[in-house]
């Protein structure tokens, strides 16, 4: 750098006050970025900003779990536009909050990857040798061993260094070295290392992190998913077009997807006495491309593994199959429907619409299902309990022009009331038909009748294929194990230092530990080495005192 | 006596008993605080006689707190026998249950160190959580629903539950161990007689020293906890996560004890700010299993309580 520092450019990144003060430069504050990255103190800020980042996704209604309720909150909280353009109604998949989590993972990697090559040379070089004063570290113990210290000393080693196939797991690194004291005299000093494994641990711990991360990723670029209600008896082909709802990954190939056959035979859903879900179960017939059909169950908790996913009983209901005809006494629909369930007592809403009419106009059918029908005091019905046990449906008829014809595409649960008048009554009154099972009633004005069929189950089943779950399973037990050993393993140095009397009958020890405070067993530890450095075989003798 | 009656029976007097003794070991905090400002004063007479023998107070503690988790041992399995299942699938059953580990772990903690100093703490929680269940959680034993129907149930809860327990412990520990340092520090609110046993605590490094290791194995209790639950919605629900409230706010409770963990190594976040870390990291485990519970909508609704 010259002594003439040029004026200050007009963008710069260290606009120092005083011209003469040493500059970082680009690099430099390169550098210094990099180090608070790097930083456990940033860590700590970034996890704790994460934790409180997630806060708010479990609070207010999110779009990727709760759609329907993201949208009121939207439309009914004046502060609701505002809450969802910030991202706070979509927390998990808003920019802050990847933000934080992959500046968390930078952070990370920036200090592990020094970390494990520091830990890898030090694990490679000797254990270093004991301080020249032990007394100020825990469990300081003097005492006198018979023989010489030389012999004390290979017996420590010895000990040390463990026995059987697993002394690199549970063995000291250790360490003898003959020395000159500070007072001039000879003496042995040994040194006995553990804790290598806690920083493994460690290291493990963080590497599985990312290695969760990854696997992560690589299962939602490939993972598909669908959602399909099935009838009693109907049968599904897993492709695409079959699904309800259907969603994949970017990298997922849809072409690779088999074709497999689902038939549902029948499904048994058994109650309590007060009408308390005991158990839900659909029979079903599996057919795989080239494969006999095979019968199979899907239960709640026990879903059915498939080629490539596993399908699931998300839902079930009843699926009313009513028969209309219209004017001219032509059937001009016939079929289930299924209804969705609103409470535990599955009084269910569906929607019937009848666009084939041969004559008159487009019929539109609201219809409530109570599968135990009950009459309230006040003359309403009410269902009491989810089984058939006394059905009764309640029908509004609408008729005019469904608007199927547009194009757009409608909800099957909603029935567009825009081009359609309600069917009325003698009195005047919307008309609510009443009608059971087995039950014909004609409509009003010659507009047809409709027949109340049969009432068969249907179940919303719910596929799955993510082939990242045994990555993620396996990244995840190594962190478990990383951060179980991180934890655990002890991290310890044991210390001793002998020296052979003036006589020469006996060897002088002293000892000491250097330990985290929370290593209770470091005192036990030391009193079996004690026990070996004063001639024992290193059992610990027991119930003796910690000394204070 | 039927099995129901039992069970309750059982408990209510468990809870009796932690209140006797939260009484007692206040009054044995105190005699050893009373003890050491007599032996600081004459340093002379005899020295220790007071703090090495064990007084009445804390004989009546102990014996209080093992006949009442031996009464609370008995109501907890007399509920697993009512309900027909392990006693893990609503609100009041969790909270029997973890209340039970959290003595539990205080009493092993107290057979090879002495620990009285939480043992007020303890005797608190254990008394006011089977107290709370009792009276507001409370809900007639039934079967499985079909969602908990699943070996995962002994898997999953039991495992949350003793993480829940040991946390307990945990924060108790730390939390007097702010107490205590507070009081060193000569903050005004820690000066006030009610606060004076903690000074039977011992030095804020031994306090952390044992609030480490509770969290440690918390800690990994809390990941596995996690880890199950997340195999658990993969098997139930077709997906191992999906950010469900009980979800969130257990990476949320994982996230602060990570911190916990982080802070201890630390320049200027070990000690103080590390405990209040850990404090919080408890705080948030309370309100995972009360305000979500209660007041969240999510998957985990099995409080069994009408909202």
């Amino acid at each position: 750098m010259s002594d003439q520092i040029p004026t200050p450019k007009r963008f710069s990144v260290d606009n120092y006050a005083y011209r003469a003060a040493p500059r970082l430069g680009v690099r430099g504050w390169l550098r210094w970025g990099w180090r608070q990255v790097t930083s456990m103190r940033l860590a700590l800020v970034l996890l704790l900003l994460l934790g409180l980042a997630a806060i708010p996704g479990s609070l207010l209604p999110q779009w990727p779990q709760n759609a329907a309720d993201a949208r009121a909150y939207v439309d009914s909280h004046a502060w609701g536009p505002l809450l969802d353009r910030l991202g706070l109604l979509d927390v998990f998949g808003s920019a802050w909050f990847t933000a934080i989590y992959v500046l968390l993972f930078v952070s990370l990697v920036g200090c592990i990857v020094p970390r494990a090559i520091a830990h890898g040379r030090a694990a490679r070089q000797r254990v270093s040798a004991p301080p020249h004063q032990l007394r100020r570290f825990a469990h300081h113990s003097v005492g006198e061993a018979d023989g010489t210290a030389a012999q004390a000393s290979a017996r420590l080693v010895t000990w040390g260094q463990g026995r059987g196939p697993l002394r690199w797991l549970t063995g000291y690194r250790t360490h003898s070295e003959e020395r000159t004291a500070r007072d001039g005299t000879a003496e042995v000093a040994v040194a006995l290392e553990m804790g290598a494994w806690r920083e493994w641990g460690n290291l493990l711990f963080h590497v599985s992190l990312v290695g969760v991360l990854f696997a992560l990723a690589f299962g939602s670029a490939y993972t598909y998913r669908g959602q399909a209600v099935l009838i009693e008896g109907a049968t599904f082909t897993n492709a695409v077009v079959d699904y309800d709802t259907y969603s994949a990954g970017r990298l997922y190939d849809a072409a690779s997807m088999e074709p497999f056959t689902l038939r549902l035979d029948s499904f048994d859903s058994v109650f309590d006495a007060t009408g308390a879900p005991v158990s839900f179960r659909a029979d079903v017939t599996l057919t795989v491309p080239g494969g006999t059909p095979t019968a199979r169950d899907i239960r709640v908790n026990h879903p059915l593994e498939v080629a490539d996913g596993k399908i699931y009983l998300q839902g079930n209901g009843y699926a009313p199959a009513l028969t209309v005809r219209d004017s001219d006494g032509n059937i001009a629909f016939s079929g289930p429907t299924p209804f969705l369930p609103q409470d535990g007592v599955y009084t269910s809403n569906g929607v019937i619409k009848v666009p084939d009419v041969t004559s008159g106009p487009q019929l539109g059918i609201v219809a409530t299902l109570y599968p135990t029908a009950a009459q309230a005091m006040d003359g309403t019905i009410a269902s009491v309990n989810p089984q058939l046990l006394n059905p009764v449906m309640l029908l509004t008829v609408y008729t005019g022009n469904l608007g199927l014809d547009d194009g757009v595409p409608q909800n099957v649960y909603q029935l567009d009331q825009t081009n359609l008048t309600q069917v009325l009554g003698d009195d005047g009154e919307a008309l609510v038909v009443d009608l059971q099972p087995g039950q014909t009633i004609t409509l009003p004005d010659g507009l047809g009748s409709i027949t109340w069929e049969d009432t068969p189950a249907f179940v919303a089943l719910d596929l799955r294929a993510d082939p990242s779950l045994p990555w993620v399973l396996l990244t995840a037990l190594a962190a478990l194990a990383g951060v179980g050993v991180s934890l655990f393993a002890p991290r310890r140095r044991l210390w001793f230092v002998l020296r052979d009397a003036p006589d020469g009958t006996h060897t002088l020890v002293e000892a000491a530990v250097l330990a985290p405070e929370h290593d209770e067993s470091a005192a036990r530890a030391l009193r079996r080495a004690w026990a070996v450095a004063l001639g024992g075989d290193g059992r610990d003798t027991g119930d003796q005192e910690e000394s204070p | 006596m039927n099995v129901t009656t039992l069970s309750v029976m059982a408990l209510w007097t468990a809870a009796t008993l932690y209140a006797i003794a939260l009484v007692a070991y206040s009054a044995r905090l105190g005699q050893v605080v009373e003890a050491r400002s007599a032996k600081r004063d004459a340093s002379s007479t005899k020295p220790d006689a007071a703090s090495a023998t064990r007084s009445r107070a804390f004989g009546i503690g102990t014996s209080s707190m093992f006949v009442g988790a031996g009464l609370h041992l008995v109501g907890v399995v007399a509920r697993g026998i009512d309900a027909g299942h392990a006693p893990f699938s609503n609100m009041y059953e969790f909270a029997i249950a973890g209340s039970l580990v959290a003595v539990i772990v205080f009493l092993i903690l107290q057979r090879n160190r002495d620990v009285t100093y939480i043992a007020p703490g303890v005797a608190a929680v254990g008394a006011f959580v089977v107290v709370t269940a009792l009276r507001l959680w409370y809900v007639n034993a039934t079967g499985l629903r079909p969602a908990l129907d699943s070996y995962w149930l002994v898997i999953h809860v039991p495992i949350a539950v003793t993480a829940t327990g040991v946390f307990a412990v945990s924060g108790i520990a730390s939390a007097v161990q702010l107490v205590r340092d507070a009081r060193t520090r000569g903050v005004r609110w820690a000066q006030a007689r009610i606060v004076r046993p903690v000074e039977a605590a011992p030095a804020p490094e031994r306090l952390e020293a044992l609030a480490f290791r509770l969290n440690a194995w918390g800690f990994v209790l809390w990941t596995f906890t996690v880890m199950t639950g997340a195999m658990w919605a993969e098997h139930a629900w077709g997906r191992f996560w999906g950010w469900d409230p009980k979800e969130v706010w257990s990476f949320v409770i994982w996230i602060i004890y990570a911190a916990y963990l982080h802070a201890r190594t630390t320049q200027g976040w070990a000690g103080r700010r590390a405990a209040i870390l850990a404090v919080a990291g408890f705080v948030a485990i309370v309100l995972n299993f009360t305000v979500v519970n209660l007041f969240v909508q999510g998957l985990h609704s099995y409080s069994g309580l009408k909202a």
